[in-house]
């Protein structure tokens, strides 16, 4: 039986261990006198029947499906004649892949030698060999663990402090999950962007004012040498954020203010999920929207004034841009104005204080946290923004401060270097690893200032 | 109290009696009030939750609003400095009139009413700030005082007056949210009073206290009735008793009582009243 199959059959077992153990549960509390008399309450008794019959016969699954292949392989290859023992490992995944093949009938078994047929049925057998087996022991551990638990249904044993602890580790893994993939995120990008400065001085790319990542295909090839500043990127990510942030903060925080002071419940109901709508629009319809639309219309704008301007800009970018992030900062403005005692505002108002100055005196300073929250997240989705940028600001690392000059951002450029046929050793490939390093750094460095200017200014209240 | 009234079961409340709309038995009105409250009616919505009231509260008294649950006496309270006016169903008919002017005319500036009259709420509700910003808060908002010096004997001789002044004179930087609730319930009190109002509301203020900090609130009571007219809510009878001049009772949004808070607990002349001083309900 396939991995697949093995599943359902044992949440299936577990299933029926958790009815059996139901039963007998209620079957032994009866005499008692009914199920208080019991340590816990038969539910428990049957989870824990449950767990029993399936973690154990889980964790052998999910062993054995991890380790099968490879071990199996190494058994055929050891299985080859000396002849056919391959020399390099790119020969042994060519052999290996020839041997599959053949077990799988995609060869033909006379274009090949004795010895790699006879490993391919060798590879047949074992398979069929581990999956038999395998299926007996899952099956067979399912069973046990289920019929030890039924045993050990007893009104002495309580039942309810094991399915606790093990549902508390449960949590537990759950909860890893997501901080250990962070960790895998950040090696798979520390150990390329380490390659990565072994071929480019890392001086040279902080410091560096000048981007063009061209890097020379043939050894005769000309003006290509390749420049790794990534001055220009950052320059252009920030500026555009900037901007993105100067239209969202106030925007945002205001009709927060709006919303959740002034405005009439029914008003409210229809302005805020209109309002978080926006953040619901695809970026790249916000991308056509700037290319489109916003673009060209500064570069009109620019040219009556009697300003250059291309018809790719900065400007345009960060205006779209703000315009997108404005509901992650009044939504959850919202929510925490709003969670903001009202007995605070009572007492302020009580004072004769205006509802704007209750607001700016009281409950702007006891929000602050989470308005601060709401700010950086929209912050971080403007500084991880592509797509609007690539459409509006260009692809030209100018290293610029005027807004009507297109410019291009750290995240842009790591799409242009990784999409396309890449080899993934030269320098230009390795250079999206360490940028998306710096951006991941100035993120986390942005982060944790923001936490502490919070903690050093809140007013908490309780 | 006659121990015998204590034991009278639920069912032998005087539930038939009948409440006149608008009659008030005993001393409702007195010469030169302070607040002239003339047929008050407030509705929730279409509920109706103070039904025709008519009350003078005079200068410099302490009156005291006592009632079962849900009687409107804290609704009633909140009318005088329109507290009620955040409150989106909250409707209100009548005549309320400081010192001869109309609390609900549209032209009347609530910020002005509400230095005049001050408020003190249930549970004490101090700013997350530091103690000298929650009591300089009124004055700030206000514009009294011109220089720091000025504010800081503001804030002095308001904390002085609260009783809180030794206790926290050498901290006054520090967080009021940090304080007892005895403190912090002073300190709300100070902070009412560092506007100097005429008129200090308070909505049951000892309810989330200790009976020391409540002693220590009901002494301060009676000092600040020497120079403020004083309407306290409160649902302790002994509190009533300690600190009033008046006392109202209020039953099913009517005002059933008013009289003099040693008449009212000796004598009541209704019989509702009655019944709830001896604990029959409530």
């Amino acid at each position: 039986m396939q991995t697949a199959d093995l599943l359902p059959l044992v949440l299936v077992l577990a299933a029926v261990a958790y009815g059996f153990a139901y039963m007998r549960s209620r079957a032994v509390a009866a005499p008692l006198g009914g199920i208080r008399n019991l340590k816990a309450l038969p539910a428990y008794y049957a989870a824990r029947a449950a767990l029993w019959c399936a973690i154990p016969a889980l964790i052998i699954l999910g062993a054995w499906a991890a380790f099968e292949g490879k071990v199996i392989q190494n058994m055929v290859m050891a299985s080859l004649p000396a002849e056919l023992m391959p020399q390099s490992a790119g020969h042994a995944s060519l052999t290996l892949s020839q041997i599959s093949n053949l077990a799988a009938g995609k060869l033909n078994p006379a274009m090949v030698p004795d010895g790699i047929s006879s490993a391919a049925v060798l590879l047949q057998e074992l398979r069929e060999q581990s999956s038999r087996f395998k299926s007996l022991l899952v099956v067979l551990i399912a069973v046990l663990g289920g019929t030890f638990a039924w045993t050990r249904v007893a009104p002495t044993i309580n039942a309810r402090k094991s399915v606790e602890l093990t549902l508390q580790r449960l949590f537990f893994v759950c909860a890893a999950v997501a901080i250990l993939t962070t960790i895998g995120i950040v090696f798979s990008v520390i150990f390329e962007t380490v390659r990565f400065f072994g071929k480019v001085p890392m001086s040279e790319f902080l410091f560096g004012t000048n981007w063009s990542p061209q890097t020379a295909l043939r050894a005769d090839q000309v003006g290509s040498e390749g420049a790794f500043g990534v001055i220009p990127l950052f320059t252009g990510t920030l500026m555009i954020s900037a901007i993105a942030m100067l239209i969202a903060v106030p925007v945002g925080l205001l009709s927060a203010v709006y919303l959740s002071e002034y405005a009439s419940p029914r008003m409210r109901s229809v302005v805020k999920p209109l309002l978080e709508m926006l953040a619901g629009v695809p970026t790249v319809v916000y991308g056509f929207f700037a290319a489109l639309t916003v673009a060209p219309f500064i570069r009109d704008l620019a040219l009556m004034l009697g300003l250059e301007a291309s018809s790719q800009s900065a400007l345009a970018a960060g205006l779209v841009m703000g315009i997108m992030i404005i509901p992650f900062v009044s939504s959850l403005s919202d929510d925490v104005i709003n969670a903001v005692p009202r007995s605070l505002r009572d007492g302020s108002l009580a004072l004769g204080a205006t509802q704007s100055e209750t607001m700016k005196n009281v409950i702007f300073p006891a929000a602050l946290p989470g308005i601060m929250g709401g700010i950086l997240l929209a912050a971080s989705r403007a500084i991880g923004e592509t797509m609007i940028v690539v459409m509006a600001a260009g692809l030209a690392a100018n290293l610029t401060a005027n807004p009507l000059d297109s410019v291009t951002t750290v995240t842009v450029q790591i799409v242009t270097l990784l999409t396309g046929d890449q080899e993934f050793d030269s320098a230009k490939t390795l250079a999206a690893f360490a940028l998306g390093m710096m951006l991941f750094i100035v993120t986390l460095l942005l982060n944790v200032i923001a936490l502490k200017v919070v903690r050093k200014y809140r007013e908490q209240y309780d | 109290m006659p121990e015998a009234n204590r034991t009278l079961a639920r069912d032998e409340r005087p539930a038939d009696t009948v409440i006149e709309e608008g009659k008030t038995v005993g001393t409702p009105f007195t010469d030169d009030p302070k607040f002239q409250l003339r047929n008050v009616e407030v509705f929730y919505g279409d509920t109706p939750a103070i039904k025709n009231i008519s009350l003078d509260i005079a200068r410099n008294e302490v009156i005291a609003f006592i009632g079962p649950s849900g009687c409107g006496k804290s609704t009633f309270l909140r009318c005088l400095n329109r507290m009620n006016d955040s409150i989106e169903s909250c409707r209100i008919k009548g005549s309320l009139l400081l010192d001869g002017q109309d609390i609900y005319d549209p032209k009347r500036d609530v910020v002005e009413l509400r230095a005049r009259v001050g408020m003190v709420f249930q549970k004490p509700n101090p700013f997350p700030k530091s103690i000298y910003d929650n009591v300089a808060y009124g004055p700030r908002i206000h514009g009294l005082a011109n220089r720091k010096s000025d504010l800081d004997d503001i804030v002095e001789n308001s904390l002085r007056k609260a009783g809180l002044w030794n206790e926290v004179k050498d901290r006054l930087g520090a967080m009021a949210t940090g304080m007892s609730g005895g403190q912090q319930q002073r300190l709300c009190i100070a902070r009412a009073i560092a506007v100097s109002p005429e008129v200090v509301l308070m909505d049951e203020p000892c309810s989330a206290l200790d009976p020391i900090a409540t002693a220590r609130i009901e002494e301060l009571i009676a000092e600040l009735s020497e120079s403020y007219t004083i309407v306290i809510v409160t649902h302790s009878m002994q509190q009533a008793a300690r600190v009033s001049n008046r006392t109202a009772y209020f039953h099913l949004g009517h005002l059933v009582e008013v009289n003099d808070t040693s008449k009212v607990f000796t004598m009541p002349e209704h019989e509702l009243t009655e019944s709830y001083i001896t604990g029959r309900f409530g």
